[in-house]
């Protein structure tokens, strides 16, 4: 009782305060550790301390500290509180005392009680312990009896013991000797029976021992009866290896019952390889036997079927078979079987690659793709046996090169179909009309090229896509992944056609008949059109749309869309060009031979426009509606109101007037320039020949330029009489009247044709021009 | 030092170029103009080098208007042109040869300030008779000749004359006519001043014939030189099979007419018809042409010239900077290229030649009657020279 006081809590302290036991230490540890860091920061402990802390602890009125002194505290109480508080505080302490008294009794029953019940189970063990130490020392003693009646029973049987082991060791020995003895027949008739295996496993238990006792003469007798025996065995092992009608399991059999008897390995191995070889020659000729010289060959799907069946499986089972039994021959028979592999291997893959380049011509790929993934796929397991043979490569290879041809082929046949277009189209542009009805018009033609050449290539891309389908054998390869498709999809196939159509359209250009020239302009103008559509869009389209099929991801550079882009743009202004020269030529050269053969000083006075000149107007309508069918109209500078009401007058324009008059006069350096400059302004520079652009305007502008160029240079090598002075005049009115419209800048019709009247005026004795009201009469009329 | 370029003239409408061939000191050139209403002259230009300034001297020629002129090589005061004549609702080109003053004949003194009203009159020497063959299309002197050989191109006949007495009489030594379909008509010729002077090339519609003047027999045939009608040729004077035209189809070629399927080079610079193509008589790499586009082109074809590996210097005569200088050079590639394209000429140029005198001096004639005389650019001169 006095310990469970003394435990609790002291008297006055109220079970509800905070305890000051052990988790009073941990702020007491911290606050160690905080002086520590104020002395080290040169705080003195007392200067913190003035925190508004807890109670002291050194407090002696703290009713819970461990210094309380009831006196001080009562003498605080006394002197500070007044009355009221005072009793408050007796109450209180008084409460809290009862309630401390009748806590401490209740611990102290519960204490006693169970204090009681531990004695009593003490008390018990000690008797159980007492009863069990005596059972254990009756036990000591037995055991003692125990041990020294066993000794005595091992002394008494040591003896027997080793006579029985000798006994069963002489047993063992005669059941050697006895087997020793029966070898011999037993031998034979297992040979008779044709147990080879059992023979070879008797002859094998036998040999160590025969060997080691050959010097005893009854030993020596059964060494030799055995060995013929087994000679024999081996005869007859190697007949029935070298007949070799059974299959390979069997004869593998065979050999390696030959190895157990100890025949030489080398040997063996050749013999083995030699009739592999035979066998699978015999695979091999069949498959040429299905080549044939003219083949009513099976298709190339069931070709490599059977190659692979046949002939690979065949290595493969003999490689197995020989790296089973050969195991022990190291490197050089891993080697043998390697050569071996590669010789039949390099004849078996040229016998494929015959049968592959039957399979070029073809246009569908599905089959030979299947083909070629069945016969990659077959030489994957002779492969993993023969690393070394590297027939997986040269599958690989194989196949490699096949996809490549495949792809020099679809590059073939998208030129031939190109090519085709180009025919077809030509074929179109010659047919002969039919009268009130045109055939297929430009924009129908080019847009049937457009879209064939698309399909062609889009069947292009996805029969070579074949090559890249997942779930085919060597769609992983690196080559496949990378090289395949961008060098050769990309690169190859589309670039290289896109590049070569653009040739084959630019060749059109060069073509040295130039002269009207082989190649109708229609085409021309078609083909420029291609190009230029393909500038635009298809080229970035389908290059998207090979991107994205054949996912390309490599180093290799490849030709970015913008130079192809270039090149087409290139390609179609070329094209325009040409176009615009060719059938600036023709009416060239109509004009030409108008002025030429016609004698100009004897002609009548005019009454008609020429016929060759409405002729001029007539096909210049033809070219622009052909143009107009395929190029956009372009801009063409502002017209003046009036553009057709000019008329001709020989000295309309002033500056021809200085240019031309004569000037005998000797002219200093000075004078000229200023003269010219003067010209200069009048007059911009004409570029007969220079570059179009894409559309209609510029074209039409370009072939008339031409045109009134040549008749300008014409004119000017003739010589006019009044009269004929006076039809050019006519005939460049009516040209001004119907060529103007077609032109960007009809100013420039104006300059030609007032050039060609002022030129024509100077090559005339007797210039008289006509009345423009006559000459617009005249050209009205028509 | 004098600028590169230009020296303007303005005479009257003119189509007519040549250089006084047998001049070798004096720059001189003679023009011909063409005009149907006054009497037409020939004006003989001469460049005073020194002073950068022309002068010239005017000569009458009422035949009619000139269409080509030809100087003698052997004769300074000599000289052939074609020139049209027009009687009543006639037109006939006509040749014949001249003999000017003979003070004129090594150009100027002081011209007078008012030559128009005492021009002098040409001296006719003899009419290449053209009774039978009308349309002179052109006169070409045997080069390296006496002055004696001339070649007329009338129509479809190529016609020798031998000048006698003094070149007052023209005998026509032989002849040869193209036969074939069509109206031919020959546009141009030239004498070949190799082979002994044995070779003359002539130009017919859109083919380039080469014609053994000996037994007046064709050597050789370009058919298709041009895509269009072949405006001139030329000989490379440094190269005897060399050969070069131009004509409508804006392209000047050069042929190797020992091998005539293909042409050796092609240019297409010009952008309408070229009218005129002549090598330069000393550095064949330099090419002048001219086009009715109204430039005048000098192009360095140096990779087919008779120095396509640049001027050889001896090795003694040169200082060791010099020496590293010209090895510098031989290192680079020499290219063919446009030397410079000029635009002193508002209309059609119908003549461009080299003076007979300056081999870097050149002269151009357009339509409207002005002469420009240019020379070769100073840096690729020396680049030739050093």
């Amino acid at each position: 009782m006095a310990a469970a006081a003394a435990a609790g809590p002291s008297p006055g302290s109220r079970p509800g305060d905070s305890p000051e036991g052990p988790e009073g230490e941990a702020p007491e540890r911290r606050r160690k550790a905080h002086g520590m860091l104020k002395l080290y920061y040169g705080l003195s402990e007392g200067e913190a301390a003035g925190r508004p802390a807890g109670p002291d602890p050194l407090d002696p009125t703290d009713l819970n500290g461990a210094h309380f002194d009831p006196e001080v505290y009562l003498d605080k109480l006394r002197r500070e509180c007044p009355l009221a508080q005072l009793m408050d505080s007796e109450t209180d302490m008084v409460r809290q005392i009862r309630a401390l008294d009748s806590d401490m009794q209740t611990l102290v029953y519960e204490n006693y009680n169970k204090f009681i019940s531990a004695t009593d189970t003490i008390r018990k063990m000690k008797n159980d312990f007492r009863k069990m130490e005596d059972e254990m020392d009756r036990l000591a003693t037995n055991m003692a009896v125990i041990t020294d009646f066993s000794a005595r029973i091992s002394a008494t049987l040591q003896d027997r013991h080793e006579r029985i082991t000798k006994l069963a060791g002489v047993h063992a020995l005669l059941r050697k000797l006895q087997f020793l003895f029966e070898l011999p027949s037993r031998l034979t008739k297992c040979v008779e029976l044709g147990a080879y295996g059992q023979a070879v496993r008797y002859q094998g238990r036998a040999q160590a021992v025969l060997q080691q006792y050959q010097h005893l003469p009854s030993f020596r007798a059964i060494q030799d009866d055995c060995q013929v025996i087994t000679a024999r065995l081996a005869q007859q092992l190697r007949q029935r290896f070298r007949e070799g009608g059974s299959g390979a399991p069997e004869q593998a059999e065979c050999v390696e019952l030959l190895l157990a008897l100890g025949e030489p390995a080398e040997e063996l191995c050749e013999e083995f390889l030699a009739h592999a070889r035979g066998r699978l020659e015999e695979e091999l000729r069949s498959l040429e036997a299905e080549l044939g010289p003219s083949p009513p060959a099976p298709d190339v799907l069931e070709f490599t079927d059977h190659g692979g069946s046949g002939f690979v499986g065949g290595l493969c089972q003999v490689a197995a078979a020989y790296q089973e039994l050969f195991a022990a021959q190291g490197p050089a028979g891993a080697e043998r079987l390697a050569a071996f592999a590669r010789e039949l291997g390099s004849r078996y893959f040229a016998l494929v690659e015959r049968r592959l380049a039957q399979e070029q011509g073809g246009g569908d790929n599905s089959l030979l793709v299947r083909a070629l993934d069945r016969f990659h796929r077959r030489l994957r397991a002779p492969g993993a046996l023969l690393a070394a043979a590297g027939l997986a490569e040269a599958a690989t290879e194989i196949v490699e090169r096949v996809a490549r041809e495949r792809l020099g082929h679809h590059l073939q046949g998208l030129r031939a179909a190109f090519l085709g277009c180009l025919t077809d189209v030509r074929q179109a542009l010659a047919a002969p009309r039919v009268a009130g009805k045109e055939g297929p018009g430009l924009a129908e033609l080019l847009a049937n090229v457009a879209s064939s050449i698309l399909s062609h290539i889009k069947a292009s891309l996805a029969a070579v896509h074949l090559f890249t389908a997942k779930e085919v054998s060597f769609s992983n390869k690196p080559y496949f992944r990378g090289e395949f498709c961008s060098q050769g999809v990309r690169e190859g196939l589309i670039v290289g056609f896109i590049r070569s159509m653009c040739q084959t359209a630019q060749s059109f250009c060069d073509s040295p008949g130039e002269k009207g020239g082989a190649t109708p302009p229609a085409l021309l103008l078609l083909l420029s059109r291609l190009c230029l559509d393909y500038e635009t869009a298809t080229i970035s389209y389908i290059l998207t749309l090979t991107d994205e099929q054949f996912l390309v991801q490599d180093q290799f550079p490849v030709t970015p869309v913008s130079t192809l882009c270039a090149e087409a743009r290139e390609t179609a202004r070329r094209l325009l060009t040409h176009y615009v020269k060719v059938q600036g030529l023709v009416i060239s050269q109509m004009l030409r031979k108008s002025v030429e053969t016609r004698d100009w000083l004897s002609t009548l006075e005019p009454r008609n426009v020429r016929a060759v000149m409405k002729r001029v107007v007539e096909d210049t309508t033809a070219i622009d509606v052909q143009v107009g069918l395929l190029y956009e109209e372009g801009v063409r500078k502002a017209q003046s109101s009036d553009s057709s009401k000019r008329t001709f007058s020989v000295y309309s324009s002033s500056r021809q007037q200085g240019r031309y008059a004569p000037s005998y006069t000797p002219s200093a350096p000075m004078d000229t320039n200023l003269l010219s400059n003067i010209q200069k302004l009048f007059s911009e520079r004409i570029d007969v020949f220079s570059p179009v652009e894409f559309n209609k305007v510029s074209v039409l502008t370009g072939i008339i330029k031409i045109s009134l160029k040549t008749l300008l240079e014409c004119v000017r090598l003739r010589t006019f009489g009044r009269f004929g002075l006076q039809q050019v005049q006519v005939d460049c009115h009516f040209l001004q009247l119907y060529l103007w419209r077609f032109v960007a800048d009809e100013e420039l019709v104006h300059l030609l044709l007032d050039e060609v009247v002022a030129s024509a005026a100077l090559r005339c004795p007797d210039p008289v021009p006509m009345e423009p009201s006559v000459v617009e009469v005249i050209c009205e009329r028509g | 030092c004098f600028p590169d370029t230009v020296l303007i003239y303005t005479l009257s409408t003119a189509r007519a170029l040549t250089p006084q061939t047998a001049e070798t000191d004096a720059i001189r050139f003679l023009v011909g103009t063409q005009s149907l209403k006054y009497d037409n002259q020939i004006h003989i230009i001469d460049f005073d080098d020194e002073n950068n300034i022309i002068n010239k001297n005017v000569l009458l020629h009422q035949a009619g208007e000139i269409w080509h002129i030809s100087a003698s090589p052997a004769d300074r005061g000599v000289l052939a042109t074609c020139y049209n004549r027009t009687s009543d609702s006639k037109v006939l080109t006509c040749a014949a040869v001249w003999r000017m003053p003979k003070e004129l004949e090594s150009g100027s003194h002081e011209s007078p300030d008012d030559s128009s009203s005492t021009a002098q009159t040409l001296e006719l020497l003899c009419h290449l008779d053209n009774t039978a063959h009308s349309n002179m299309a052109c006169v070409v002197w045997e080069p390296m000749g006496d002055g004696k050989k001339i070649i007329s191109l009338a129509d479809n006949h190529i016609l020798l004359w031998d000048l006698q007495e003094s070149s007052s009489q023209a005998v026509l030594a032989s002849s040869a006519s193209l036969g074939g379909k069509g109206q031919l008509k020959f546009t141009s010729g030239r004498w070949s001043p190799h082979h002994n002077c044995t070779q003359v090339a002539t130009a017919n519609d859109t083919t380039l014939r080469g014609w053994d003047t000996r037994s007046m027999s064709q050597i050789y045939c370009i058919e298709n030189a041009h895509g269009q009608l072949v405006r001139d040729l030329d000989f490379n004077p440094n190269k005897q099979y060399y050969l070069a035209s131009c004509g409508d189809d804006c392209k000047v070629k050069f042929w190797d007419t020992r091998n005539v399927t293909e042409p050796v080079k092609t240019l297409e610079e010009h952008s309408h018809w070229v009218w005129n193509v002549r090598y330069n008589h000393s550095h064949d790499q330099l090419v002048l042409t001219g086009s009715s586009d109204s430039r005048v082109i000098l192009s360095n074809m140096v990779s087919i010239s008779s120095e396509p590996f640049g001027h050889l210097v001896d090795d003694d005569d040169i200082s060791d900077q010099e020496d590293h200088r010209s090895e510098e050079k031989s290192k680079e590639p020499l290219q063919d290229n446009v030397i410079a394209t000029y635009e002193e000429h508002e209309d059609s140029v119908y003549a461009v030649d080299w003076s007979s005198a300056d081999p870097w001096l050149f002269a151009s004639l357009s339509y409207d009657g002005r002469l420009v005389i240019n020379r070769v650019p100073r840096a690729l001169k020396y680049h030739i020279l050093l």
